[in-house]
């Protein structure tokens, strides 16, 4: 029966499998429900997750918590210093990671030679992706905080985080440039453009909303992370606003406030404060995120 | 496409504007770091026209304990309202984690500690030319916990304790006591990374090594959980887990020789109750002696530990000790420079 196999062959077959109420038909439509929960399950667990921490937080967030530092009164405690951290570590990651992200993957993708080398670098690019993430924070301290002695300031915590998404960034960046027809890339070049200019203006810009949403994925879980910036030194409480441009200051990071909280012993730190702390921080991702999508959506309407 | 470029560049600005304006309120605390790197340059060119006791800034580098972090903070909090310019920075690497900085880079001016400092630790500080002061500023009562279903058990003594916790790992009460019920021990308590795990076997028991068979959690919150829900358990954690859970969990009294003692503020602030620990604090001297804002802080942290100590979940240390940490910090400070002397009487 499917030993011919055209076209409209199988167009009948589907036609079939929907409408006949026979045995196959059955199948199908549970093999659809199946895909039905699969997606449920992931959708649930998360609106689940969403509701339980939005039932805790919401009734405890204030103003106090964004204007001012820690305290020992819970109904005082404010996430001032670790907002301030974490925003200023997203822009000093997303510039870091961008930049270099996107330049080492227009490398491989369009100018590498396809020798050892180049495969040796796209193998380790590849199984960076999967280190743990405390390994960079051991990394990080190592390196940075010691051996370049630039001690546990912002841009150690930017860079061992930019670090750790890096990989991610470049696979994904990848993708997106091998997505782009490579009749483009030929008519640029055919048309006398440089490859600086065919790859700016044309094979980039198309890329970039598929190199957005790989840059927004890795974002939004570097700036989640806690156990690389703990290693390389932030800070539990400051009193005092990290900026994005005074790299040489101590940090502190969302993450962290949230981690000591619920090891602290009053049970109004674990269940009001923390969960607050884990709200701002997830708006804050969804701004973050916000921003980023609708960059990529200017960039897939005017391409 | 260059608009587009363009956009993006002004959304950054625009984030980052944003951020200033949230950082903006206190511009002058971060201009006070700038003079981090020369530590005490900045607060020594102002002392000169305030040395009456006035403002000074500059930043205080502190870690160590998670256990005596917060209660830093505590004090953090309240000298930040008498000197706004002083940026203290506190961090939780752990008892050990901050005696690494302490000595082994010399990084912090301070180092929170739930235990006295270990002979390498001293030797470290020794061999990088460190020398510190330790100062006590509390106490916690390291508090034995049980089910309340658990019956029949109430107190324990050092060698009943050992036998559970120590390597012979007795898991069945009648065999640590005739008395006590035939039932099965479950054992929850802190991993071995922990100061307070450092302390119970260590120094309340006198034991090299513990036993290999209990619950260990790095969270105490889980420890009294656990305790909590299994009868005939034991557990043991700081004071401070006890009394925020204390509905759910039965206190056990400790027998150090001298029969047997409930845990509380009052046993444990007159030494009856024998299973306390030490809080201490430790002082790069040099810092203490140059920076006028560390000398500013101690002096501080003195005056107000015992009227915080108690919302953080600690005991005040006994006032002999307390009075003779303020001795410490005074002769260190008068010691090398009398001048800042006006700035410690002022405070208080």
């Amino acid at each position: 029966m499917m030993a011919v196999s055209t076209p409209q062959r199988e167009a009948e077959v589907a036609q079939d499998a929907l409408h006949a109420p026979d045995d196959r038909g059955r199948r199908e439509r549970g093999f659809e429900f199946g895909l039905l929960i699969a997606t449920a399950v992931a959708v649930v667990v998360l609106a689940v997750l969403l509701i339980d921490i939005a039932i805790d937080g919401l009734p405890f967030i204030n103003s106090t918590r964004f204007t001012e530092y820690s305290s020992r009164f819970p109904e005082e405690f404010g996430f001032r210093s670790g907002i301030t951290g974490t925003l200023s570590l997203m822009i000093l990651v997303g510039l870091l990671s961008f930049v270099i992200g996107v330049g080492g993957a227009t490398y491989l993708e369009e100018f590498a030679p396809n020798n050892r080398f180049t495969r040796f670098v796209e193998a380790n690019t590849s199984n960076l992706a999967g280190v743990p993430s405390v390994v960079y924070g051991l990394l990080g301290a190592g390196v940075f905080v010691f051996f370049f002695s630039l001690g546990r300031s912002l841009i150690v915590g930017a860079i061992t985080l930019s670090l750790l998404i890096l990989p991610v960034i470049i696979v994904a960046s990848r993708e997106a440039l091998r997505a782009v027809p490579n009749a483009l890339r030929e008519a640029g070049l055919g048309l006398g453009a440089t490859p600086l200019q065919t790859i700016g203006r044309q094979i980039l810009p198309q890329a970039l909303p598929g190199i957005l949403t790989g840059t927004i994925l890795a974002l939004s879980r570097a700036i989640g992370e806690t156990a690389p910036i703990l290693v390389v030194g932030a800070l539990f409480s400051r009193r005092s606003d990290n900026v994005p441009w005074d790299i040489d200051d101590a940090f502190s990071a969302l993450p962290i406030q949230v981690f000591d909280l619920v090891k602290r012993p009053q049970a109004a730190f674990q269940e009001q404060v923390a969960p607050a702390g884990i709200i701002i921080l997830l708006v804050l991702l969804l701004l973050m995120n916000s921003i980023a999508i609708y960059l990529r959506n200017r960039y897939s309407r005017s391409s | 496409m260059r608009v587009n470029w363009r956009t993006m560049a002004s959304l950054l600005a625009v984030l980052a504007l944003l951020l200033a304006a949230c950082g903006g309120g206190d511009s002058a605390s971060e201009e006070a770091p700038a003079s981090e790197a020369s530590g005490g340059g900045g607060a020594s060119s102002e002392s000169s026209e305030s040395s009456g006791g006035g403002e000074v800034s500059g930043t205080i580098e502190i870690d160590g304990s998670s256990t005596v972090g917060p209660l830093t903070d505590a004090i953090a909090e309240e000298y930040a309202e008498e000197q706004p310019n002083v940026q203290v920075n506190v961090g939780i690497s752990g008892t050990g984690g901050g005696f690494e900085r302490f000595c082994g880079e010399g990084s912090t001016d301070i180092a929170n500690a739930s235990r006295p400092i270990q002979e390498e630790e001293a030797q470290l500080c020794e061999e990088n030319g460190i020398e510190f002061t330790e100062i006590r500023v509390g106490t916690d009562a390291l508090t034995m916990v049980t089910s309340p279903d658990t019956e029949g058990i109430s107190c324990l003594t050092t060698e009943q304790v050992a036998k559970i916790f120590g390597p012979e790992s007795v898991r069945n009460w009648s065999e640590v006591n005739s008395e006590f019920p035939d039932e099965e021990i479950q054992v929850f308590a802190p991993d071995t990374d922990s100061g307070t795990y450092d302390f119970m076997v260590e120094d309340a028991l006198g034991l090299e090594e513990s036993t290999q068979d209990y619950n260990a959690s790095a969270d105490d919150n889980v420890i009294a959980q656990g305790v909590q829900g299994t009868p005939y358990s034991w557990g043991f954690f700081g004071f401070a887990y006890f009394t925020n859970n204390s509905e759910g969990l039965k206190a056990l009294e400790y027998d150090a020789g001298d029969g047997c003692v409930a845990p509380g503020v009052e046993t444990a602030q007159n030494d009856e109750y024998k299973l306390t620990r030490p809080l201490f604090i430790y002082l790069k001297n040099s810092a203490v002696q140059e920076k006028e804002q560390v000398a500013g802080f101690v002096t501080f942290y003195l005056e107000t530990v015992n009227s915080v100590i108690g919302d953080v979940g600690y005991i005040e240390a006994p006032a002999d000790k307390l009075e003779e940490s303020r001795q410490k910090v005074q002769t260190l400070i008068s010691g090398e420079d009398p001048s800042a002397d006006g700035s410690s009487e002022s405070a208080s």
